[in-house]
């Protein structure tokens, strides 16, 4: 009875559903909140109170600012709001203030910027055609799509407990990607433009976006057999879409570039002094490579292939950014993780160009662009992940071998977050979303696919069940064995590679389904 | 999706809300010398483990029994010395006699909100879970679950386990007696709800229902053979859960602590009952004696329990049963002496089990009694939790049970009322959209007074205003709820006798 009225709502149940976690998210108003409160009290206070001039030059606090003008832009409107609710947290000085004023500020601008992003769910929830009618409600695949981004474990615990803003910067995203799969593509140009001079690091999935407007906009046409006819080039696309790009770009970098700054923000934004891996280990082939390394040391010492007093004594997860040897393997450079991500890059935007399957073929190409810099990419946070975990969604509910894909991706790339909320009131919470968060995916994608094979083969079934007794472990057992006092960060390692090796699994599997895929017969049909 | 699988998600999701909460303030936070509820259950667990079980009731030189001294049954007691026992193990700090009083830290607040959560837990959300299964009409597979979401979404009583604090075991375990109860195992049920009455006494509003329905039933099998043989089990079943309650402590002791402590006040705060609210037009407390106090208020809790009572024991049925444990809680919460804003919680929980019969009536109602709280959470500074559980809630009611679109006489089970009353009234057709404007018109005058009480300071002369509205406003509610609930149920089985003839 509730789901027809439900369904005689129309979209009512939209509303519920973003209502519900919005109050959710005033719920974790009073949790634990990381040091990227203080990065971003502080900005709001540099960009508050100094010229345009100084902002990327102010350096009182270690937590300078790093991200593009935009951002800074939008932190300045911020503080005019900020300024009524507790003065004080937009002076410079005052590192590490709070108050309870600043902390409701703080965490409601979170909340209320999210709107961009439950309209940007909305948005792609409309994109999806509802060719699956079902029933019931809660089996329709735009009801699971909307609960799989609103509610998704990560962006949860992300920007409302350990604080951040990537909910409206993803919304920024998925509108831009709703935008080029209705075929607006200027708009979605000018969408991921201005994204990119919010957050630098979406940069990633710029090739993706690149190819897919070159191939579908900027060429009107296609051959009867899907390839390129070279001959349908439009210089006024193309024209149209290097405005867009060159006018958002000005606008952003302009002001720096007449102040002759621009050295010093590119300076700021690419900060490859720091080392390759994040305090903690983000779980990419990086992980595998240092835990390889340590493993090898080991090994060389107990066989005495290594002489113990010439290895560098450093705790790879201390918590501090910092660059690290390898004692056996070759050390990392930029550059070389560089090269390996363009690599990694490369077969995607080749099979974005040379079979070109409409917005579905975009969004794998930018799930493969996400994942393969996450797994090669300089000093990559755990965070990043989201990045492919988020655009994997619109595809999961399409067919099942990417449903079953993004049940392995995202339940190992959400477990990696858990060290992110460390302390111990925050532990239950983030228990509670996960398994929330998991349990439903899991039980609403079978239901969805219940006509088709098996989402996860036992292999797989049972990689994501040790998950549970690794949690355990790191969580309850660990901490009362006596291991604690001489190795503290084993049960990081062990997340992070156990972690690894899942999404490295599913990274692969991806990219083979995506290579082997047949140019579709249903384009033909259409 | 599956049947559990919702559930989980809903229990997942009921648990996690509650999580939330308890991360915020407690009763008495940071306030010497008294403190809160908070200390008073931490006082318990001191004293109980370190005193000898016959000086727990007993005010010796190691147990002022003015500082917290224990004042619930023995159950309790029991409890708080398994919690004790525990909190020995992590830090002998906690307990310590005497040098642990008012003691606060940010582990103990982690340790008594886990013992909270694994007390709810274990006890009062298995007998929700297992009550929404055993719903008849759960024709729809998923109605199990978005009934339990309502019931387990329920502010008021998470506000006051996991923000106030507070254990629910007293409300599961009455839970607990009517799940047994419905599927016909009395004796299990009987013995559930003693145990209940054994952890804490304010259970004795639910009383009068159980003992009505449990005779009328042994009345209806006859009073030859089975019907005597169930009567006659009963004090066995009561006697088989109050001894291992009753081993060390003396009950005597305690019924004093109770009576001393309960009589000569007839309200304490401001609480939405009938005795604070008529407190504003004359001042009752100067113009009677307490004794007839007691006997004023004594007779009108009586006279008001009656007829739900009486209809219960001549035509005991398991739904009669349920809106008489609402009515008869209502009439003590509002007449009766010693009462405490948390009480609410008591008619509140049967409102739940009745919520898929009557949707709306019940939100309102589950609104109303939250909002009654709303004085005592300012106190303990959950205005937050308060401000965003209630309105989810809210949303949540309107989303599964489409309230606004049910409030026809038949919906609100006055069918039969109506009839006899057809020839009178004149104004019935428009009476679902009168009866939805005053819903709408009570949310806004709610609305408008949690902003009151919040935001604005009260005139220096008026003190208490804002409370004292609270209280006002909750009170006339409850009369209401009051009356409509003992209409439903006079005219209950009418409706029932017409339905056979037709």
């Amino acid at each position: 009875q509730g789901a027809r009225a439900m369904a005689a709502g129309g979209r009512g149940w939209f509303r519920a559903l973003a209502l519900g976690v919005s109050f959710l998210k005033c719920l974790l108003i009073p949790a634990y909140y990381s040091t990227d409160f203080e990065v971003h009290r502080n900005w709001l206070a540099i960009t508050h109170n100094l010229p345009l001039s100084q902002w990327y030059y102010e350096a009182t606090s270690e937590w300078t600012l790093d991200y593009p003008p935009f951002f800074a832009w939008f932190e300045y409107v911020l503080s005019h709001i900020a300024k009524y609710f507790d003065p004080q947290m937009l002076v410079v000085e005052n590192l590490n203030y709070t108050s309870r004023a600043t902390i409701f500020f703080q965490r409601l601008s979170v909340i209320f910027t999210d709107t961009l992003f439950i309209y940007a769910v909305h948005e792609c929830c409309r994109c999806i055609n509802g060719k699956r009618a079902a029933k019931d409600i809660l089996e329709k695949p735009t009801f699971i799509l909307a609960v799989l981004l609103l509610w998704n474990f990560g962006l949860l615990i992300v920007d409302h407990i350990h604080f951040q803003y990537n909910g409206f910067l993803f919304g920024l995203m998925l509108l831009s990607v709703a935008r080029l799969c209705q075929k607006r593509y200027l708009e979605g140009a000018l969408l991921f433009a201005v994204l990119l001079h919010f957050k630098h690091i979406y940069v990633y999935v710029a090739p993706a976006y690149g190819i897919y407007l070159l191939r579908s906009y900027c060429f009107t046409a296609n051959n009867a057999d899907g390839s390129l006819k070279w001959r349908s080039f439009s210089f006024l696309h193309v024209t149209l879409l290097g405005l867009i790009v060159c006018l958002v770009s000005a606008l952003s970098l302009g002001p720096f570039l007449v102040l002759g700054q621009l050295p010093q923000v590119i300076s700021r934004l690419f900060p490859f002094k720091r080392g390759l891996c994040h305090a903690y280990w983000a779980p990419n082939f990086w992980a595998l490579y240092n835990a390889m390394d340590k493993a090898l040391t080991i090994l060389g010492l107990k066989c005495n292939f290594l002489d113990g007093t010439k290895i560098p004594k450093a705790s790879m997860t201390g918590g501090l950014v910092q660059e690290f040897q390898h004692t056996v393997l070759p050390s990392v450079t930029p550059l070389a993780t560089l090269i390996c991500t363009f690599i990694a890059i490369l077969p995607s935007v080749f099979c974005l160009w040379f079979k070109p399957q409409g917005p579905r073929g975009f969004l794998q190409c930018l799930v493969l662009c996400a994942l393969s810099s996450f797994m090669f990419g300089w000093h990559v946070h755990e965070k990043a992940i989201l990045l492919a975990i988020l655009p994997l969604s619109l595809l999961s509910i399409q067919r099942a071998k990417d449903a079953g894909i993004y049940l392995i991706l995202a339940t190992t790339g959400h477990f990696s977050l858990f060290p992110l909320l460390f302390t111990t009131p925050e532990l239950p919470i983030k228990v509670l979303l996960m398994l929330l968060f998991t349990v439903y995916s899991f039980s609403s994608l079978k239901s969805l696919f219940r006509r088709e094979k098996p989402l996860l083969n036992w292999l797989e079934t049972i990689y994501l069940i040790q998950l549970v007794p690794l949690e355990i472990f790191c969580e309850f057992i660990f901490p009362l064995t006596s291991w604690k006092q001489h190795f503290p960060f084993v049960p990081l390692l062990l997340t992070s590679v156990y972690c690894a090796l899942g999404i490295t699994y599913a990274w692969l599997k991806l990219y083979i389904s995506v290579l082997t895929e047949r140019t579709p017969v249903r384009q033909k049909a259409e | 999706m599956e049947k559990w699988s919702l559930m989980t998600l809903t229990v997942l999701l009921a648990l996690t809300v509650r999580w939330a909460v308890s991360l915020g303030s407690y009763s008495g936070a940071g306030k010497p010398p008294m403190y809160g509820d908070y200390e008073a259950q931490r006082h318990w667990q001191e004293i109980t483990y370190n005193l000898p079980i016959r000086q727990w009731y007993f005010n010796t030189s190691d147990n002022n029994l003015l500082y917290w001294g224990l004042d619930y049954p023995p159950l309790t007691a029991y409890h708080s010395f398994v919690c004790a026992y525990i909190a020995k193990l992590i830090n002998p700090d906690w307990v310590a006699l005497h040098t642990s009083r008012g003691y606060e830290s940010q582990p103990h607040k982690l340790f008594m909100r886990t013992t909270v959560f694994v007390a709810d837990l274990l006890v009062y959300i298995p007998a929700v879970i297992l009550y929404c299964f055993s719903l008849k009409e759960t024709s729809a597979k998923k109605k199990a679950s978005t009934c339990a979401l309502c019931i387990l979404l329920y502010p008021g009583l998470i506000l006051i386990d996991h923000g106030h604090f507070q254990y629910p075991l007293s409300l599961g375990l009455a839970l607990w007696a009517v799940l047994c109860l419905s599927h016909d195992w009395d004796l299990l049920g009987s013995m559930a709800f003693c145990l209940a009455l054994n952890y804490k006494q304010m259970e004795l509003y639910h009383s009068l229902p159980f003992f009505c329905y449990l005779l009328g039933k042994c009345f209806k099998k006859g009073l030859k053979g089975k019907g005597w043989a169930l009567l006659g089990s009963f004090p066995w079943a009561l006697l088989g859960s109050f001894p291992w309650a009753l081993l060390g402590s003396f009950p005597w002791a305690l019924l004093d602590i109770i009576i001393t402590d309960c009589l000569f006040i007839l309200f304490q705060d401001k609480v939405a009952n009938i005795w604070c609210s008529l407190s504003v037009l004359i001042k009752i407390k100067n113009v009677i004696s307490p004794r007839t106090q007691l006997k004023l208020s004594f007779a009108v809790t009586f006279l008001s329990l009656l007829p739900a009572c009486i209809k219960l024991t001549v035509q005991p049925s398991l739904r009669g049963f349920k809106f008489a444990l609402v009515s008869c809680a209502l009439s003590f919460f509002l007449f009766s002496f010693q009462v405490h804003e948390k009480s609410i919680l008591l008619v509140s929980v049967p409102v739940c089990l009745i919520i898929n019969e009557i949707p709306f009536m019940a939100t309102w109602f589950l609104l109303v009694s939250t909002f009654s709280l709303l004085p005592l959470l300012l106190k303990d500074e959950l205005l937050l939790p308060y401000a965003v559980t209630t309105p989810a809630f809210l949303a949540v009611c309107l989303a599964s049970f489409s309230i606004l679109e049910k409030t026809s006489a038949e919906d609100l089970q006055l069918k039969a009322f109506s009839l006899s009353l057809k020839g009178y009234v004149s104004w019935f057709k428009s009476f679902p959209r009168i009866v939805r404007s005053l819903f709408l018109l009570s949310l806004a005058l709610m609305a408008v007074l949690s902003v009151l009480s919040a935001a604005v300071p009260p005139p220096r002369r008026l003190p208490d205003l804002f409370p004292l509205a609270v209280a006002v406003v909750s009170c006339l509610h409850f009369l209401l709820f009051l009356l409509y609930f003992n209409v439903v149920i006079l005219w209950d089985s009418k409706n029932r006798g017409q339905k056979k003839i037709s």
